[in-house]
Formats: structure tokens, sequence, C-alpha cells
């Protein structure tokens, strides 16, 4: 059994991880997470990471050790989903007290151990570190040990408190419980040809069910989803299996190459966001199985199952594409799923004006650059100040990102969607890809927001109140100048559209919508789309009335 | 006579409670330009960060001295000192708030001599103020820190007048407990306004977290009391506290400035208001007006149309000391039996409130509770959805968090009006029930349905079936 800060310095050691590979020793050493940043930091600790990742196993009874901070402030606040058991969902702490970090909380955690064992019979028992119990010296490997063996029941240390490190540590570090504690220690009632592990996928709002049912047409058993919707058995007889995906990026990389190494059980990287990246990670099952002594017609009926899923995906997709044409968006998440949520964008004909990219690998970057063209805005940081003058200054149609970011498209009246964990929607699969084109259509033309970017009836009273006044107004200039000045005003800034241009095609022609003023003027109506509106709203009502 | 019981077991169970520290940022988060600080590991900012989210569906302020298990070690000083500058350089705050963690607080770091030493080091801080409350994790909960927080308000930023200052009568301090939502604080804020009066809330949640769309995104709070009203609170005529927690603060502010107090321990129902109106009166020596009156003609009619609903029913309530006594009582005044009351932290309204026995403890106990003594309404926060779908009886979400339901902020309990709004509400959800799942059937009365057990619901059937 390792230390915690060797545990540590060897998941910084990834020799999986293309992004540490190709830093320099020095740089290495340092660990794969930017230096936390007192005052500006945002996002989970460490101990989050490790319960996201083993939270979703459904069998388990999930002990936190620590004060109520840690749990009582976080607990039932993910979106996984079980088709089984309810016990992950109940939460579990020992709420230690000052006497416990006094006299130290180890007798406290085993008779809550017992507690749980003799009141709910879990098939495990997980036990997550945290700070303070880290601090006064609580050795829970000793408690989980000693409880294994008196209770027989598995009792696992998941060693990985908050102050380590970033949420990504955490989830290596969980891995790093599995592999010691849990993985081969059982061993599966019959073992099939086709069984592969899922590493990496949380079963959020049930989307691992959208492409289960591909699974299981095929003939492809899941021995073991680390961890969505999983079980305990599962887990631990998860070293039979004969291929694995790593469906979350690079989150338990660890695992997966671990399980390599050990079990010879290949791996390769996956997602199944989008279609084409649907398709090319059944095709790699396939693949691999086949390699592995699966009966080769798996690889033809894998593409005849492709090939059906793809025309109907696309057969849905397809009357959205002109209504998403010239529409931008920006996507704002962790560099996990970006690159294969920008694929998905692509294939729904989005344009994408920017997408972060601060925790992706230059391998991800270069997928990115590959799918978007040069010209894609890669994002490294953006304080939300600057994303809400971007959404306020319509230089994107609408913001995919996760929850904590939300506000700042909201606020700034621009359509947004939810694509992290706490979302209530499934987007996985093919199915999952024509639902987020649905969301995305829903929630760009629904018609509030039009309103919602009106002013309020006192400011646009102001306003008119101003033009009537400022005539009037104690002026030194001549009108005619000011009116040369306002007239001059760009509109379209891509083709060099003043305002008066816009104003006279109005006033000759009668125009009345973006489309006319496209037609008799060269704006382009993209980014300006919002500008002339507000033009053809204020036009005097006697010039329309005229052109009538 | 309620007797107050403290947990034996070692494992708390689907937690009722939580921490401290962010009961303290959250007070802070009524103040204007505030950014809310939490000493000690990044985890403990993004819990209640996502927390508060999901409750207010609001972008919240609050940040983190983002402690390692090095800077633990070491001691935070540097940690505070480098938040402190990248929060004042970056967001330009009005005030920072700091509440350390159980990590800080195990650890020991002193803060207020570490404030010292930043402020001697920075003179650029001069004229921030920094506040600093105490909040270990492992003491007390929730309401604890949020009371803290703003007795540390009215010690830090109130100005002690001077002795000749006169003190403006229409003027009036009010200090809500955290189980005030920003709804029910507009609320009061009407009602005192109505008397000519003019209040000012600390914390003033109201104008920072009640939904609202600004025309710039800022990293603090964007409403609230600013730090220069607080600081003349002084010279107010009267202050008044709602909920027991408040008395501390109310008394700081006695001591500081003179101002006298008066504690409302509860402002839901009708003899509360009563009480409550007719004080407002008695300081601003006018009449109460009108729609007051229609108000509580109002309300007595709802209760005279919910009772038959209400009356009878065995509740069980999960919620911290303020908000259980509040709520507790008006139903029970209404003949509501308050059969399990669970609570997060010990409390002086504990044993006054209406059942046997109020116990510190988890959400597991209030479930255990309610199933073995047959209970027929549940009232907790969000966090008891997974007991009242077991339990499969009428579930009313108060108090905080409530993230799985729209509109938290703007729920209303104070006042003539909010008492009347929560019972219909609570009524609803009592018909509702019936109408699902006790739809009555041929063989509802075969077998002998007279109460066996002094347990079984007798009373709230009984008057059901009268109306039904």
């Amino acid at each position: 059994m390792s230390s915690l800060p060797a545990t540590v310095r060897d998941i910084f050691n990834e020799p999986g991880c293309a992004k540490n590979g190709s830093k320099p020793e020095n740089e290495r050493r340092k660990g794969c997470t930017k230096q936390l940043q007192p005052g500006i930091a945002a996002g989970g600790c460490a101990f989050d990471g490790a319960k996201i990742a083993l939270q979703p196993f459904t069998d388990v009874a999930h002990l936190v050790h620590g004060p109520i901070a840690c749990e009582g402030n976080s607990w039932d606040n993910r979106g996984a989903a079980s088709s089984g058991s309810d016990l992950w969902r109940t939460g579990f702490t020992t709420d230690m007290n000052e006497t416990d970090v006094v006299f130290g909380g180890e007798k406290r955690l085993s008779r809550a151990i017992k507690e749980i064992i003799d009141k709910r019979d879990p098939s495990a028992i997980f036990v997550y570190q945290t700070c303070v119990p880290a601090m006064i010296g609580d050795d829970i490997d000793a408690v989980c040990k000693a409880a294994t063996r008196k209770f027989g029941k598995p009792v696992i240390p998941v060693n990985s408190p908050g102050f380590v490190g970033s949420k990504n540590l955490g989830t290596k570090l969980a891995g790093e419980a599995l592999l010691e504690h849990v993985i081969g220690t059982q061993e599966p009632d019959n073992i099939t040809p086709y069984d592969i592990n899922l590493i990496g996928e949380y079963n959020l709002s049930g989307e691992l069910w959208q492409v289960k049912p591909l699974f299981d047409e095929l003939g492809i058993r899941i021995l073991s989803c680390i961890s969505g919707d999983g079980k305990y058995r599962e887990v631990a007889s998860s070293h039979r299996a004969r291929a694995a995906m790593m469906v979350c990026s690079r989150s338990m990389i660890n695992v997966a190459r671990k399980m390599k190494e050990r079990y010879e059980i290949p791996f390769f990287e996956g997602s199944f966001y989008g279609i084409q990246d649907s398709s090319d990670a059944l095709r790699e099952i396939a693949r691999l199985l086949v390699e592995r002594g699966a009966p080769g017609h798996l690889i033809e009926r894998t593409e005849a199952l492709i090939a059906r899923e793809e025309a109907r995906a696309w057969a849905a997709i397809e009357p959205y594409k002109p209504r998403f044409k010239g529409k931008k968006a920006l996507l704002i998440t962790g560099g996990v799923k970006s690159w294969s949520v920008v694929a998905a964008l692509r294939e729904a004909g989005l344009e994408l004006v920017g997408t972060s990219v601060k925790k992706s690998t230059e391998e991800d970057k270069e997928r990115i650059k590959e799918l978007t063209g040069q010209d894609a805005h890669m994002i490294e940081d953006m304080p939300p100040r600057e994303m809400y003058k971007m959404l306020k200054d319509a230089k994107a149609d609408m913001m995919l990102s996760g929850g904590k970011s939300q506000f700042v498209a909201l606020k700034a009246a621009t359509p947004w969607l939810d694509i992290n964990q706490e979302r209530s929607h499934a987007y996985m699969g093919y199915a999952g890809m024509v639902k987020l084109v649905e969301e995305i259509d829903r929630s760009l033309f629904n018609p509030m927001w039009e309103q919602l970017r009106r002013p309020a009836p006192w400011n646009a009273l102001a306003r008119a109140m101003a033009q009537v006044h400022s005539p009037a107004a104690p002026s030194i200039s001549d009108p005619a100048i000011d009116e040369r000045a306002r007239r001059a005003k760009k509109i379209c800034a891509c083709n060099t559209v003043d305002l008066g241009t816009i104003e006279d095609a109005i006033c000759s022609h009668g125009l009345t919508s973006v489309e006319a003023v496209k037609q008799h003027t060269k704006a382009i109506g993209g980014c300006c789309k919002r500008r002339i509106e507000d033009i053809l709203q204020s036009s005097p009502r006697p010039v329309l009335q005229a052109a009538e | 006579m309620a007797v107050v019981m403290t947990p034996k077991k070692a494992c708390a169970v689907n937690p009722l409670k939580m921490s401290q520290p962010i009961g303290g940022a959250f007070a802070f988060m009524g103040l204007r330009g505030a950014m809310p600080l939490l000493h000690g590991a990044q985890g403990c900012t993004s819990f209640g960060l996502t927390l508060f989210v999901r409750h207010f569906k609001e972008a919240v302020p609050l940040q983190t001295t983002a402690m390692t298990e090095v800077t633990t070690v070491l001691g935070g000083y540097e940690n505070l000192e480098q938040a402190i500058l990248n929060i004042f350089n970056r967001a330009k705050p009005k005030i920072i708030g700091i509440c350390s963690t159980g990590v800080t607080e195990t650890n020991g770091d002193d803060v207020d001599a570490y404030i010292k030493l930043i402020r001697e080091k920075h003179p650029q801080l001069a004229r921030l103020p920094l506040v600093y409350v105490s909040t270990p994790d492992f003491k007390d909960a929730f309401q604890d820190g949020w009371q803290k927080a703003v007795t540390r308000m009215v010690e830090v930023l109130v100005e002690a007048p001077a002795v000749e200052a006169l003190r403006d009568p229409a003027r009036v301090n009010v200090l809500p407990g955290c189980h005030l939502t920003p709804g029910d604080i507009d609320e009061l804020r009407a009602i005192l306004e109505d008397f000519g009066l003019q209040p000012s809330f600390l914390p003033d949640l109201a104008g920072s977290l009640d939904g609202h769309v600004p025309d710039e995104f800022t990293p603090t709070t964007i409403g609230g009391i600013g730090v220069d009203e607080v600081a003349v609170m002084g010279r107010a005529g009267w202050t008044i506290a709602i909920g027991s927690q408040m008395r501390r603060a109310a008394e700081a502010m006695q001591a500081k400035t003179g101002v006298p107090f008066r504690v409302f321990e509860r402002l839901c129902g009708l003899l509360p208001n009563d009480e409550f109106i007719a004080f407002l009166s008695e300081i601003s020596g006018r009449p109460v007006p009108s729609k007051y009156r229609r108000q509580r003609g109002q309300l007595a009619d709802a209760m005279l149309d919910t009772h038959f609903h209400i009356g009878g029913r065995r509740l069980a309530i999960g919620a911290e000391p303020d908000l259980l006594f509040d709520l507790s009582s008006m139903l029970n005044d209404m003949g509501v039996q308050v059969i399990a009351a669970v609570t997060t932290t010990d409390s002086a309204v504990l044993e006054r409130v209406a059942s046997e026995e109020v116990l510190i403890g988890d959400l597991e106990d209030l479930e255990e509770l309610a199933e073995s003594k047959g209970c027929d309404l549940l009232i907790t926060h969000s966090h008891g959805r997974q007991a009242a779908a077991r339990l499969k009886i009428p579930f009313y979400r108060a108090g905080f968090p409530i993230f799985d339901r729209l509109g938290a902020a703007h729920h209303k309990s104070v006042g003539y009006r909010g008492a009347r709004d929560l019972i219909f509400a609570i009524a609803n959800l009592v018909i509702e029930d019936r109408e699902q799942n006790r739809k009555p059937t041929p063989d509802t009365w075969r077998k002998s349905n007279l109460p066996s057990t002094p347990y079984q619901r007798g009373f709230s059937d009984r008057t059901e079936r009268h109306i039904a």
C-alpha cells in the first residue's frame, strides 16, 4: 500500500496521458493542474472529483468521513440514474464534531460503518477521506481494513481529501482506489467474447441507456460500467472484459491503462457525443472484440447497425439544418468533452465562434482545429464579464456550458443549454444527438428572447424624450454636422454599411424586415441583425405608412 | 414543552444540516458589492456555490482562499493575503466577508491577526472593510453561521453615533434571520413603508438574490444594503430582529449604539402578525392602513377555508430552529399535531415547539419518526424529496435549499398575506394527495377503520370525509 503523496506523484507521471508526456520533466513534477489561485479559483476539490467518479455505483453505501460541509452541503446533487438500488443517493456522513477533531474520528468512523451494515446491508461501503480527518491523522485505510475483516464485506478507503488538488486529480485517486481494492477481487458468473468495460461513463440523465440498446442488439455485453448505473460486483469482476472504452476522455485514464497492463484489456478513447463519434466508437469496440477472438461477423453487423442508425439520425436532423444556418454558438466546457461536442454541433450545422480549451490537451486542440477549420476561436480562459459582453454584443446566438456559467448567458438574454453534469436531458448516441438538436432549436427559436431584449417602457420613454428634447438642448454645434455624424455610425461592421444608408433604404423602399434590408443594402444581417431590428423598430411611423 | 434530544448515532444519514461557513457567506450576500470568501480548500466554496446556484438560479459570488495540503501545514496567511488582493484588484468589491472553515480552524489560523498584518502591508486596502467571522464546519449549523456573521457586521460596520447625534424615529433597522426569503424581506419592507417607516435590512437578500436581470455583469453582489447605510444604522429609532437567532445581533446593535430592539420570534400566523402590526402602529404613531385590515380578514378567511384540510394533520417537520418554530407553531395554531420535529442545532426556541420532543438529527430520523408515528404531512427542504416519495404523504418544501422546484426566492410566509398564501399552498397539497392517492373504493370501509392505536389517522380523515 503506497502513501497518498506517492499515489499523487504516480498519477502525475501518467504515461498514458499525452499532455503529461509532452511536458518537460520539471513541469511534470508540478502535477497536471494549474496552481490554484486564491481569490480567483473556481471548481471542485479532489474529494468532489472522487465522489463524482464513484457515486454512480448504485448498490454501494458512500460514507463521507468529515465535518458536515463535505456531505451536508453536497449530497444528492448529481443527475446520474440507476436501474436498481437507490442506496447511492442516500447521504452518509460521520458529521465530525469538535470532540472528534480533538480526540480523533476513527472510533466514530468504525461505529458509522457498523451502523450502515446493520441497517442497510450494502454490497460494499466506500469511505471517503476529507481534509479535516486527514489533518488530524485519522487512518481510514486501517479502519476500513479492520471493518472488512470484521464484517466480511468490502469496506473501501477512497483517499482523496479535498485539499490535495483539483476535481480531476480526485477522479484519478478514485480510480486508484478501485485498482487497489476492488477490480479483480471477484469473478463474473460467466464470460463471453462480447464483454466490454466502459470507463468514465456516469450515466447522467440516464444517457448510457441511449446507447445500451445498440450494444444489446449487437450482443455486446457491458460487463462493467465505471461507474454509471454500476454495481459493486460488476466492477469487482471487470478484469475479465475483452476490451474497454474510455468514455469521459482522460478522467480515469489511469484505470484504463493499468487494466491494460495487469489484465491485458485493450482500450481506446472514444465518445458517444455526436453521430460520427458514436459510429467510430461502435466500430472500434467491434474491431477490438474481434481482435480478441469474437466472431468476425460482429464487424459486419456493426456496420449494418451504424448505417441504419446514421440514416435515421440524419433524417431527423435534416429539417433543422436550414434553421441553424448562420447561427453561432459559444461553447464553454471542460476539456473532456469540448471536441466531441464541437463535432456534434458542426454536424447540426451550427457555426462555432468559440470553444474553451482550458482543460484540453494539445491533441484535443488539434482535433478542434481539424473540426472547425483554422479560424476556430479557442478560448484559454475567459472571465465571465467578457463572456457576458460577447453575448450582449450578439457575437454569439447561443451559449452551451455548465450550470455555473449559465447566468452569464441568461442575463444577457441569450439562449443557453446545459451540457454538464447537472443537465436534465440525455445527449448520448444517435438518439441523444437528435435530442440535442431539438433542444438547441427549442431554445434558439423561443419567441421569448425578442420580448426580453426589448427595453422596459420607461427606458423606451426616456429615450423618446431625449430625442424630443435634444434639438432644444443648448448646442453650439451645427445640427447638420450632428446629423451627419449620427448617420455615419457603422451598423454592419463586416461590410461597412452605415446607419444613414440603412435608414434611407428603409425610407425609400418602405422596408419592414431585416431580410428586406439585406436585399437593398450590403448589410450582412449576421451580427448586425439586432441593430437593424432596432432601426426598423425606431423608424418613424409616417414613413412606414407612406410606404404602404 | 418539548424535550430537546441529541443524536446517539455515529453516522448521520441524509443530512438535514448544512455547514456554518456557508450560512455566514450567505449573510454577506445581502450586502451590496460584497464578495464572501471562505478560508479553506476550494471544495468548501464549490459545494456551497453549487447549492446557492441551484436554489436561487442566480449567479452567486463566493470565493475561496484555495488552501492546499502544503499551505495548510504552513498556515494560511499567504493564501488569505493573495485572495484578498486578487479579489480587491479583479472584482473591486465594497466589502469582503471572510468565513473560516474546518480546515483552517483545525489548523488554528489566527485570521484576525492575519488581517492586521495584511492591512499593514497593503495600505491600499485601508478603505476596504474586511469582516471576519469564525465558523468551523465541525460545530453548529447554517443558521448559526448566519447569525454570527450578522453580529460581526454590526460590531465592525455600524458606527457608534456621536453623543449629540439625534435619532430618527422614522428609521428602523430590521435584522432578518436566514429563514426569511427575499420575498419575505420585500413584503416586510412594503409593510414598514406603509407605516411611513424607513427600514434598513441587514442583510438585505431582497436586493441581491431576488432574481433580476441587471445591465452589467459584476462578479460581486449587485443589490443588497450598502456598507455606508449599515454604518449609520445607529441613528435608527428601533431595531426589529426576526427570529430568535437574531437576538445576539440586536443586542450587539444596542450595546454599540443604544438603539432599543424588539425580537419577533414568529411572523407567520394571525397572532404574531397582530402583534407585529400593533407594534409598527405604535412606533410610527400611525393608524393601521386599511390594506392590512383587509389582509387580516383575508388570512382569517383563508384559515376558515383551509382548516378542513389542515386541521388534525400529523406533521413531520425538519428545519432549522427558527423556521421550525415559526411554521410548526402557525400550523399548530390551526389544529395540526406536531408529531415529529427534527432540527439542526440548539436554540432557545426549541423547548417551546408544540411537540413532545425535538430531535437534533437528520432526515433519516425524520423519515423513521414520520413512518412509525403515522404522519400525513411532511415539511422540510428539497433533500426531503426521497423520504417523501417513500412515505407517500403530501410534501411541502420549505427552507434552504429548494433546488427541485422553481421560485424559492419568492415564497412568502411573513405578514398576513404570507401566512394566507402558505396555508393555501399546504391545503392544496393535501387536497391533491387525497384526489390522487386516497380515492375511496368499495373496500375502503369493509374492514373496521376505527383507530386501533392512537397513532392511526383519525381526526383528519373524519374531517375530510365531511367535506369530500
